[in-house]
């Protein structure tokens, strides 16, 4: 009853967001022309701000949250919050960002706003010491628990080469807007992680993609569910020994954020600014080659603001 | 007397209960310590373990037994007061009637005598299995926790369909079942004892009741039926869970009487105080010696002790599995701060205590992985889960002395084991695709993902010296049935060296983006 419903919810969901993806800018513009950007950009990447106000200078040249949470729609925020150390180790998202991104959602008018991360380490202490449990309390959010199977529901992967099903957590599937926000860093599996990487952390069984073909399962996921908007930390950023890392010596400070709704857009330029070419990473070029999205950044609109 | 005896015994009882079902994790490292002090098998052996004051708890619950009689047995066991509401439950039903009875002399003391035997001959076995507080720390951590974790699952689940998520459920493991069955037939044994003879157990099998009991022959205050107000109807008798008061002679056995006061409650007319033992008007047990009682305690300790030493000539043992490449385990996993696997079975008493507290439940109880003798005894298990590297929550509530207190920086550099790697087993190798999943975890990088030219793949690469043998690469590995990467016991805890790096150069602010 309660599954067929929220499948039932979850496609009505996946259909007005599409429309919105499609006709939302469009639609925004005739409504707020003030706030309105003069170009429709397809990536924006700031630098040399704090991650609150890289964050609402990207959204705004994107037409605002606004484009994207309507009011009464509830959102899912889904950062990193993998592991149990401290934010400025910087394995887990930015709890500052997290934070902002909260707070504009509820000030777009967002009904409910969802964290939650399906962890590696214990969640509680993950949850606590990364931060951001604290910063999305704070700005009002429901911080929300990723470490039982119950939470996911099994959903097909058509288009999957390697990967034909995953279960996904419910509040992936419930909510009408879907945010995620990776922290760019070093993996020592799948060599950098980033916007279709942190997806790994709505689906329960993860060992499945680990043992057949890490790099495809990643890009076949991608095909499924698009998240809504990609915003990429990459404040600090972990340059070596990720995905955990082993001390604050592996983090360097690199002020920076992007933000796409395409998401191998996203994760082609943050892969450039870890100093990864797209195409070295086998996931991101999997899954553009799967027309998931484009690593071809010559061919986007980029809004590049420097702070 | 009785009231003070009821509020003292709740308290311990139900702070213990507490500290094994905080579902939260937050109270068992600061608070364990105080109802568990005085727990006598555990502070005994933490007092051989670090002879410190930490482990003085025994020798004060001794004195107090000198002074005031067994009161340890109705007021700080928390078994005692288990088996006292079970008793009390059952006179609500239907009033039975307890008559005194003839000491179990011979079981008593052969129980104390072979569990001290053993313990001579540096098995803990005997303390372990007989032990009330351990027993009792068993029964809740094996049944009453998972059925909490149970209940509050379902309430989390019931809330979470109307979008609460402000309660949520545990993760659970699963029911370990050697603690499950041990703890569930003790369960039954203890139930049908207090319900059917009272204190049976307290004064035939317990150890602790034994050796206190014998002290309390000798205690300066004790329970006196009153020559001048005695009316000899017998009602005390009848009351008396320990069936010591033999009401015919007006004779009170001191060594079985645990001081609950209930005969207090029912004299009729004051027939009985309690009061200085060398005051006069006094009645006591005359003890007749029989060389008979004592060559059958020589003779069942040597009994029970040589079994116990053949057993144990064969708990060195491997794990094989049918598999094309199983791993190899060649000694279970202790916990960080047990030094050794010796040392770590000569002071556990399986109270599974840390069980109950470890928040990754790594810390399961172990069947036959330490030898037959250090059965329940908690292991590592890195099949279920993985110590968290800044974690010390087992090193601060064990209270034998089994796992000693660590702080966040000296635990980091115990080594418990060292990851082994199965080349044939891996990932990288048998499938040709990045995995990296056991780097991924490894807390020190003694686990890293280096470039093999032979496949063209990263694959691990294992450092010893900075090796923990937290068991992270191990849980995490995904290959199946067998793993590619596990943790080979350091049956002795050796030095873990900290990971050593130099900073890395920071990017020019003002650099362009690439692209």
């Amino acid at each position: 009853m309660r599954r067929r419903e929220f499948f039932k919810k979850s496609i009505q969901a996946g259909v007005a967001a599409g429309a919105y993806l499609k006709y939302g800018d469009k639609l925004n513009l005739f409504a707020n022309p003030k706030t309105a950007p003069e170009e429709i950009y397809d990536l924006v990447a700031v630098k040399g701000g704090e991650p609150e106000t890289m964050f609402d200078l990207g959204i705004n040249s994107l037409g605002g949250i606004k484009n994207f949470v309507k009011p009464n729609q509830t959102v899912v925020v889904k950062p990193n919050i993998g592991w149990d150390t401290s934010p400025e180790r910087a394995a887990n998202t930015n709890p500052k960002l997290v934070n902002r991104i909260v707070k504009q959602c509820f000030d777009a008018g967002a009904k409910d706003v969802y964290v939650f991360d399906h962890t590696c380490d214990n969640w509680t202490k993950c949850y606590s010491n990364s931060g951001i449990e604290k910063a999305a309390k704070d700005a009002g959010a429901k911080v929300v628990p990723g470490h039982t199977e119950s939470y996911y529901h099994k959903v097909d992967v058509k288009q999957g080469e390697r990967l034909k099903d995953a279960k996904v957590h419910e509040l992936i599937l419930e909510s009408d807007v879907f945010i995620n926000v990776p922290v760019l860093k070093s993996h020592g599996g799948a060599g950098v992680t980033i916007s279709m990487k942190n997806l790994m952390g709505i689906v329960w069984d993860r060992g499945f993609w680990h043992r057949n073909d890490l790099h495809q399962c990643i890009a076949d996921y991608a095909t499924l569910k698009q998240p809504d908007l990609n915003i990429v930390d990459a404040y600090l950023v972990m340059k070596r020994n990720g995905p955990r890392g082993v001390s604050k010596d592996d983090v360097v400070t690199m002020k920076s954020q992007i933000i796409s709704t395409d998401i191998v857009a996203a994760d082609a330029a943050a892969a450039k600014l870890f100093g990864r070419e797209p195409e070295n990473v086998d996931y991101i070029k999997y899954a553009h080659n799967m027309n998931v999205g484009t690593m071809d950044l010559s061919s986007l609109k980029i809004n590049r603001i420097m702070l | 007397m009785k009231k003070i005896r009821v509020i003292i015994s709740l308290v311990f009882f139900l702070s213990i209960i507490i500290l094994y079902l905080d579902l939260s994790f937050s109270l068992q490292q600061e608070y364990s310590v105080y109802p568990l002090f005085l727990q006598f098998i555990p502070s005994f052996l933490k007092f051989i373990s670090i002879g410190t004051i930490a482990g003085i708890g025994f020798i004060i619950v001794m004195l107090l037994t000198f002074l005031f009689g067994r009161a340890y047995c109705s007021s700080i066991c928390p078994l005692g007061t288990f088996q006292d509401i079970a008793t009390y439950l059952r006179m609500k039903k239907k009033r039975i009637k307890f008559l005194y009875r003839e000491e179990h002399k011979k079981t008593r003391y052969g129980f104390l005598a072979a569990a001290v035997i053993l313990f001579i001959f540096g098995i803990s076995f005997g303390l372990n299995i007989l032990d009330p507080y351990s027993n009792f720390g068993r029964i809740i951590s094996n049944l009453l926790r998972p059925a909490t974790i149970g209940i509050n699952n379902s309430i989390a689940f019931a809330l979470e369909s109307i979008n609460i998520y402000s309660i949520y459920p545990l993760e659970f493991k699963g029911i370990n079942i050697a603690g499950f069955i041990f703890s569930f037939l003790f369960l039954g044994l203890i139930l049908w004892m207090s319900i059917k003879h009272g204190r049976l157990y307290c004064n035939s099998v317990c150890p602790v009741g034994t050796l206190l009991g014998f002290i309390s022959k000798y205690s300066l205050f004790t329970i006196k039926i009153s020559d001048i107000n005695c009316s000899g109807c017998g009602a005390c008798g009848k009351v008396c869970k320990s069936s010591c008061i033999d009401t015919e002679d007006e004779i009170i056995d001191y060594s079985r009487c645990v001081l609950c006061f209930n005969c207090f409650t029912v004299c009729p007319s004051s027939g009985l105080e309690y009061k200085f033992r060398y005051s006069r008007d006094m009645k006591t047990v005359i003890e007749p010696v029989n060389i008979n009682k004592r060559n059958f305690l020589i003779q069942s300790a040597v009994w029970f002790t040589g079994g116990s030493l053949a057993l144990k000539a064969q708990e060195k043992i491997l794990v094989y599995k049918e598999n094309k490449i199983p791993e190899t385990r060649e000694y279970a996993v202790s916990p960080p701060g047990s030094l050794s696997i010796e040392n770590f079975t000569d002071h556990c008493t399986a109270c599974h205590l840390c069980v109950a507290a470890c928040p990754t439940q790594v810390l399961q109880p172990s069947f036959l992985e330490y030898g037959l003798l250090g059965i329940l005894q908690p292991r590592m298990d890195y099949i279920k889960s993985f110590c968290n590297y800044d974690c010390t929550a087992c090193t601060d509530v064990c209270p034998s002395g089994a796992i000693l207190p660590q702080n966040g920086e000296t635990k980091k550099l115990i080594q418990l084991g060292k990851a082994s790697f199965i080349k044939d087993n891996c990932i990288v190798y048998s499938q040709g695709t990045d995995c990296g999943a056991c780097a991924e975890h490894c807390p020190t990088k003694a686990v890293r993902m280096v470039l093999d030219p032979q496949v063209n793949k990263n694959a691990p690469l294992i450092d010893e010296e900075i090796c923990v043998g937290c068991g992270a690469c191990e849980f995490a590995c995904p290959t199946i049935p067998y793993k590619a990467i596990y943790v080979k016991s350091n049956p002795v805890h050796l030095a873990a060296k900290l990971p050593k790096q130099e900073a890395l150069e920071q990017p020019d602010p003002e650099e362009e983006f690439p692209f």
